[in-house]
């Protein structure tokens, strides 16, 4: 009996083992994992500034960026005091500064692009081309 | 007592400053003011005469030695301290003294260094004694006079101020132990002078005046500066008793011989001529009439112009050892003397009589030194200040008795008016004229008879001569105007009826009750109404005027009594009876004998027995050398022969006291003529002046006009100064400024060329390869800028890939080999 359970047992005691080095990495990713988010959302962010016409969407997209950065301080942050240098927290203050100035630029942002409104009737970049000489 | 000298001049100082510095501030009063002012010259006058007397009589009497404050450190200090400076003396030439018939001692100290030190002390020795006395001491008559006399002025504390300030320049002049504070002195009498001239400084007459007077001494100040400088290279020190020590054994120059001494001495004397108005730089004094009278009397009359004559005496060693300069003086003074004389005769103001007067008794005092007689010059400017003081002082009195009117011819029987100026001012007259006993008989009899029996230069007899022809002027003048302002007719009504009403003015002015005139501004010596316009009767001046008028009266009276001379020996038995009271045995101490080389008439006294009357008949009895074919009881000649000599003829022939008062009555005759010539003028027939001007006209052209000196210097140096500074405009405007102006424009020449090379070449060629360069370039750049807010960011998003890539490169590189 024990012969055929102890395979079944060998196994579980396996499948436990893997389950919980799983949860451990769930637990804990890589910070490659990480960086790699963070850069899809920056890629994601600029394009959608360099491709988008309306200025909203190219603010939002901006955010993306932001928060991008954000992600990689976090991770670094994280990832220093995971490896011994518990003080470690300018990224993490770092981050709420980004999320300070994010806000007062939207503010300031979308200030501007209800003054360019009134002046042009219209938020598409595209057809907006005076920054030049 | 004499270690307290050092407040003399200290006292008055103080009194200017505090009338000076708070009188206007504090709103004094004229009493305060003339309180200050007087009480701090009577002190130091006071402190003057027991210092002198201690000096002179007491048990620890000092005479004949000079004493120096810096003595136990009484009064000194340390005003120019050399320190490291060197200077070298001068190179004594030894030389034989031929007159003299002895060897000078050949020079000894030779370039042997010394360090100037000055230092600022008092020295008092006979002629300081004297000066001092006579300053403050008439100085004192004139203040107590002043504080009547310009009651009611404006700037009253001003006047006080100015007279201290003077006071004190004065002592220190007269006081100082050396040079360069006599210098001070000098300069500092210059100053108020000035400032007194031009006391009322909102009338041109008065300004002009006084530029005129500090201009004029300026001329005279800087031969004394130079002769100063001369002494301090020579002598290598400015205190007196060195440099008298000093000379004293330097050879003699002989007449013609220019050696130092002659240098120094010239240097000197024209310091001596612009002080003391002398020809040809008198044109100063008259004019300094303009000042208040007190000041006149004061500074152009008793003191100031004294000074040249304190010099003169106090550097006599320097003078005795040149004949030239002795002579120079004697015939500037003699010269002086006559002229001004013949130009006080037909002058009508009464200040300006009393002015040229006062230049020809000076030329009268030169011409004692001049001879020789150092002593007998003191005397006469001694016996000067009190009587020319108090006819200014008594002038003072009838300009104001006359409500400021000064032209005599407006003038008349103030005899009855103002008895007290009267009786003052006849005893002037009579000192000035020479009358036998006043003081002015006998200063002015010695110098005249020094002139014409000395020893000490050529041609005695015609500057005998011309004195006397002076002294008759002098009398002349005196007389007309005596006779011009106090006798004879009344003029000054001039038809005005209102007599009572002035009278009752007059008086309750000098009661003190109501200011002298309603009208006036600042009056002072101006006439403040046209001439006849508005007469007044005059009126006798306040007590406070005519005190010190009795005070110096009674000293022209009597003060000649200290310089009996030896023709009086059948009376006094004594040639200088008085011992040291007499004036001349008194100075022996300063004046050198060229003759013995020693100090006072004879060896014996120098020595300092000098306290015992001399019982020697005469200097000449110890003169030692060549005195074999002079006549009997004369100097001997101590330089080079000298000539004819009219007393030594004289007395040749009638023997030496017939001669001496054959000559004492000739200037009595002298007096006598012109007192004569003048009443015969002005009182007995006025009609007279009139006629003789007419017949003499241009004589009396000449001398109305003053020998158009004042004219002659305008046009030869006022106007040559003009001219040269015209031309020295000119020279500036067109060469000087012509050449800077011609720099200028050459310059600006010289850039438009540059300018036109850069702006059309190197521009060109700059500008040329520029636009070359932006329109090759621009289409490419211009493109770039689309404005398109999108296309700058994926320039940056490519820039930040390439940047990646760069900074990334090996990683990048490593990533992708390992794949």
């Amino acid at each position: 009996m024990l012969s055929t359970v102890t395979p079944v047992l060998i196994f579980l005691q396996a499948e436990v083992s893997r389950t919980s080095v799983a949860w451990e990495r769930i637990q804990h990713p890589d910070l490659a994992k990480f960086l790699v988010f963070g850069a899809l959302l920056f890629v994601i962010g600029v394009a959608g500034v360099l491709t988008r016409r309306n200025i909203i969407v190219i603010f939002m997209s901006i955010e993306l960026i932001l928060n991008a950065a954000n992600l990689n301080f976090i991770a670094f942050a994280r990832y220093l005091q995971e490896t011994g240098n518990a003080n470690a927290v300018a990224g993490q203050i770092f981050t709420v500064f980004i999320i300070v100035v994010a806000a007062a630029e939207a503010a300031i942002g979308l200030g501007i692009v209800i003054a360019l409104y009134r002046n042009k009737e219209t938020i598409l970049l595209d057809q907006i081309d005076i920054l030049k000489w | 007592m004499y270690k307290y000298i050092w407040l003399v001049p200290l006292l008055p100082l103080i009194g200017a400053a505090i009338n000076g510095l708070l009188g206007r501030a504090l709103r004094f009063t004229e009493q305060l003011i003339g309180g200050i002012a007087v009480g701090s010259v009577a002190l130091s006058f006071l402190i003057a005469l027991a210092a002198v007397y201690s000096y002179g009589f007491g048990g620890e009497a000092r005479w004949p030695k000079a004493y120096i404050t810096n003595e136990a450190s009484a009064f000194k200090f340390d005003w120019i301290p050399g320190g490291a400076v060197r200077l070298t003396k001068g190179q004594r030439t030894a030389s034989v003294d031929v007159s003299a018939g002895q060897t000078q001692p050949t020079s000894t100290a030779v370039n042997q260094g010394s360090v100037l030190n000055v230092e600022w002390s008092y020295q008092l020795d006979p002629l300081t004694a004297i000066f001092m006395l006579v300053v403050t001491g008439v100085g004192l008559c004139i203040f107590v006079f002043a504080t009547g006399y310009m009651h009611g002025e404006t700037g009253y504390y001003r006047f006080f101020a100015y007279m201290g300030l003077f006071m004190f320049m004065m002592l220190v002049l007269v006081m100082g132990s050396n040079f360069l504070m006599m210098f001070v002195g000098w300069e500092g009498v210059g100053l108020c002078s000035y400032l007194l001239i031009g006391y009322y400084f909102d009338r041109q007459e008065a300004a002009d005046a006084s530029r005129k007077a500090f201009i004029t001494n300026r001329v005279g100040d800087f031969g004394f500066a130079l002769a100063v400088f001369a002494v301090i290279a020579t002598f290598g020190t400015s205190q007196y008793t060195d440099v008298v020590g000093q000379a004293a054994s330097y050879p003699v120059e002989t007449l013609g011989h220019w050696g130092i001494m002659s240098w120094i001495a010239l240097g000197l004397f024209i310091g001596a001529c612009g002080k003391s108005a002398q020809l040809p730089l008198h044109v100063w004094l008259p004019d300094a009439m303009a000042g208040p009278t007190p000041v006149s009397a004061l500074i152009h009359a008793a003191t100031m112009v004294t000074a040249g004559l304190y010099m003169l005496t106090r550097t006599n060693v320097i003078f005795q050892h040149s004949q030239t300069m002795l002579l120079v003086v004697t015939i500037v003074g003699a010269a002086t003397a006559l002229f001004a004389a013949t130009i006080g005769i037909t002058q009508n103001d009464i200040k300006k009589v009393l002015a040229y007067s006062t230049v020809s008794q000076l030329g009268f005092m030169f011409l004692a030194c001049g001879v020789g007689a150092f002593a007998i010059g003191i005397f006469h400017v001694m016996t000067h200040a009190f009587f020319k003081a108090l006819m200014f002082l008594g002038a003072g009195s009838v300009i104001h008795g006359m409500h400021h009117e000064q032209d005599m011819r407006r003038m008349g029987g103030l005899k009855k008016y103002m008895p007290y100026t009267y009786w003052t001012f006849f005893a002037g007259w009579l000192a000035i004229c020479g009358i036998i006993p006043f003081s002015g008989f006998w200063s002015k009899d010695e110098i005249l008879w020094n002139a014409v029996s000395t020893t000490y230069v050529p041609f005695g007899w015609i500057f005998w001569a011309v004195a006397t022809i002076a002294a008759i002027c002098t009398a002349f003048y005196m007389t007309r105007l005596m006779a011009m302002t106090f006798w004879g007719k009344e003029r000054f009504l001039g038809g005005h009826a209102g007599g009572e009403a002035d009278e009752a003015h007059a008086s309750a002015y000098d009661k003190g009750l109501q200011p002298h005139d309603a009208q006036k501004v600042s009056a002072g010596d101006r006439p403040r109404h046209a001439p006849g316009e508005h007469a007044h009767i005059p009126h006798e001046s306040p007590k406070n005027m005519w005190i010190p008028l009795a005070v110096l009266a009674v000293l022209a009276t009597v003060g000649g009594l200290v310089g009996v001379g030896p023709a009086f020996k059948f009376i006094t038995r004594r040639d200088h009876p008085g011992a040291r009271l007499n004036i001349v045995t008194w100075l022996n101490p300063v004046v050198w004998n060229p003759v013995t080389h020693g100090f006072g008439p004879s060896e014996h006294e120098a020595t300092g027995q000098a306290s015992r009357a001399e019982e020697t008949s005469h200097p000449a009895t110890a003169g030692e050398a060549g005195a074999g074919t002079e006549a009997k009881g004369f100097v001997p000649a101590p330089y080079s022969d000298t000539g004819f000599n009219l007393a030594h003829a004289t007395a040749e022939r009638l023997g030496h006291t017939a001669t001496e008062w054959l000559f004492i009555l000739i200037s009595l005759a002298a007096a006598g003529t012109g007192i004569g010539l003048g009443f015969l003028f002005y009182v007995k027939d006025t009609s007279l002046p009139n006629i003789w001007a007419a017949r003499l006209r241009p004589l009396y052209e000449a001398s109305h006009n003053k020998y158009w000196v004042d004219e002659f210097y305008g046009w030869a140096i006022t106007r040559r100064t003009m001219d040269l500074a015209r031309a020295v405009y000119a020279f500036d405007a067109k060469v000087v400024d012509g050449a800077v102006n011609g720099l200028a424009a050459l310059s600006r020449l010289i850039s438009r060329i540059t300018g036109g090379v850069d702006k059309y070449f190197v521009d060109g060629i700059v500008n040329s390869i520029a636009a070359f360069v932006i329109r090759l370039v621009s289409p490419i750049v211009r493109a770039a800028q689309t404005g398109l807010a999108q296309n700058y960011a994926l320039v940056m998003v490519i820039g930040l890939l390439i940047a990646v890539v760069v900074f990334f490169y090996p990683d990048i590189v490593r990533a992708w080999s390992s794949h």
